[in-house]
């Protein structure tokens, strides 16, 4: 079987048999800018139920040891999943300043 | 050792996914095909096959599961016809260009409209630029035969495309031959368990088949025309291999019959070039020096072949199950751009004639194309032909 192994083409004998993909953070590059509206958690709200981690369909979320949700904005496009299934309404949607 | 199966070429390519060992069958059920799907659920039910048997709501399904399966490391399996093949058109395209050799039997039935469940090959031909080989088979045997030798090919790793195996709806499908069939040490001796080329790991996940831009994607579509050029350079090898061991060979891409000295070579496929033995037989009585061409594999086509039939001949006549409406027969065409010279010559190449037999079923005999043959013979001795495509016994 082919071995996979992760490299930048620079010709032909490079290429595998067809296009196969390893998950890989930020392949499309930082897809943060893409944002026009920011979800803040507000911390003294949060009960650490985890639906935004889970929801997120980005994995733009991080799971902290305390299980305390952090948002990476590197990579989150502001879908505002995360703020409508927050069940206590501690994430709001802020306009971005540009 | 062998033991001898009477049975239909539709049940006997139910042994021959069998005698393959195929994991996986994902099937949809379509006349003239149903029955090959079914003696595989009998199989898998009895436990005499030891796969799994997937039911889909589609054809389009059906390919997408043998997609996944064969993905998934494993060999796979599965049978369709006409609108089925037609309806799996989209998947075709995705098991070729992720490189999995899933072998299909596919039973060549006429395409509607007009409704039909009888012979051509409208719906396999239709599928020509997917990426698939194509076998075309002139009897059980060597539908038999073709599915094993289709999997040692189409999992070379210098090959790694899917293949349809053809045969004719109805005059194969439904009808009883005997067919010898190697022990089953013997065939996994000659066709080892799959090694895939790439398979999908759960603990090393990946996904394929992406999107490529096209800084890209023509070096991709390169790699599977090279596939396909080793495949012509296989076909033959395998098939000799599987001869010396088994004694049936099929003559590789073209089965030629007689053409050594032809002055007229009828080129054809499937079963009609079973039938177009008798008649070479017959005309050769009558000191007509005719051969006959039965090309077996349609894609890779045989065009190194077809150069080398027309050094010696001074026609070919196509005779094809199947018209390309605003053009002509496949055959017709293929054989005409194989001849086209690449450099300047003297000599002009054979003529070149065009026959339209058999579509939707219509019975073709030994007869037939022996006045095929005969209206080309005067034809190629007038130096001129009349008619550029001819629809043989096409009514008033």
């Amino acid at each position: 079987m082919q071995k996979l192994e992760v490299k930048i083409p620079k010709s032909r004998k490079d290429l595998p048999v067809t296009p196969l993909s390893v998950p890989t953070v930020g392949s499309m590059g930082k897809t943060g800018d893409w944002r026009t509206f920011k979800p803040i958690i507000d911390y003294s709200k949060c009960t650490r139920c985890l639906l935004c981690w889970i929801y997120c369909p980005e994995g733009a979320i991080e799971r902290g040891e305390d299980d305390t949700p952090k948002i990476d904005y590197e990579y989150c496009k502001g879908c505002g999943l995360c703020a409508n299934e927050c069940p206590v309404k501690a994430i709001n949607m802020e306009r971005e300043k540009k | 050792m062998t033991q001898t199966i009477i049975d239909t070429a539709n049940h006997i390519a139910a042994y021959a996914a069998k005698a393959a060992r195929v994991k996986v069958v994902a099937a949809y059920p379509i006349t003239p095909q149903t029955t090959i799907v079914e003696k595989i659920a009998e199989f898998v039910e009895s436990g005499e096959m030891d796969a799994e048997y997937i039911r889909v709501e589609s054809e389009h399904s059906a390919m997408a599961a043998c997609v996944g399966a064969e993905a998934a490391g494993v060999r796979t399996f599965t049978a369709t016809s006409a609108h089925g093949l037609a309806l799996m058109h989209e998947v075709l395209h995705w098991a070729a260009g992720s490189r999995l050799p899933i072998v299909m039997a596919v039973v060549n039935r006429a395409m509607g409209a007009p409704w039909s469940i009888w012979p051509d090959f409208s719906d396999s031909l239709s599928q020509r630029d997917t990426g698939w080989l194509q076998f075309y088979c002139a009897d059980n045997q060597e539908v038999f035969d073709t599915i094993i030798q289709a999997y040692k090919i189409c999992e070379d790793k210098r090959v790694l495309l899917p293949a349809m195996v053809c045969s004719e709806g109805l005059i194969l499908s439904h009808t009883f031959m005997p067919v010898k069939a190697p022990e089953q040490e013997e065939i996994d001796d000659f066709l080892p368990p799959y090694d895939p080329g790439w398979a999908l790991d759960v603990d090393n996940p990946f996904s394929h088949a992406n999107l490529v831009s096209p800084e890209w994607y023509m070096e991709f579509r390169y790699m599977i025309q090279n596939a396909m050029e080793n495949a012509k350079r296989l076909i033959p090898e395998v098939d000799r291999e599987y001869g010396r061991r088994f004694g049936f060979e099929h003559g590789g891409l073209i089965e030629k019959y007689q053409c050594e000295d032809a002055d007229l070579i009828l080129v054809t496929m499937g079963t009609m070039g079973s039938e177009a033995k008798i008649s070479v037989n017959n005309l050769r009585k009558e000191g007509l020096k005719v051969g006959l061409a039965r090309v077996r594999v349609f894609r890779p086509f045989p065009k190194e072949e077809i150069r080398k039939l027309a050094e010696n001949a001074q026609m070919l006549t196509a005779i094809d199950r199947h018209v390309s409406f605003g053009m002509e027969g496949f055959l017709a065409t293929e054989i005409k751009a194989s001849l086209y010279s690449r450099e300047k010559s003297a000599s002009d190449p054979p003529l070149v004639a065009g026959f339209l037999a058999g579509i939707g079923g219509r019975d073709v005999t030994y007869r037939d194309i022996e006045l095929i043959a005969k209206k080309s013979w005067k034809w190629m001795q007038a130096g001129k032909i009349e008619e550029e495509t001819v629809w043989w016994n096409l009514r008033e």
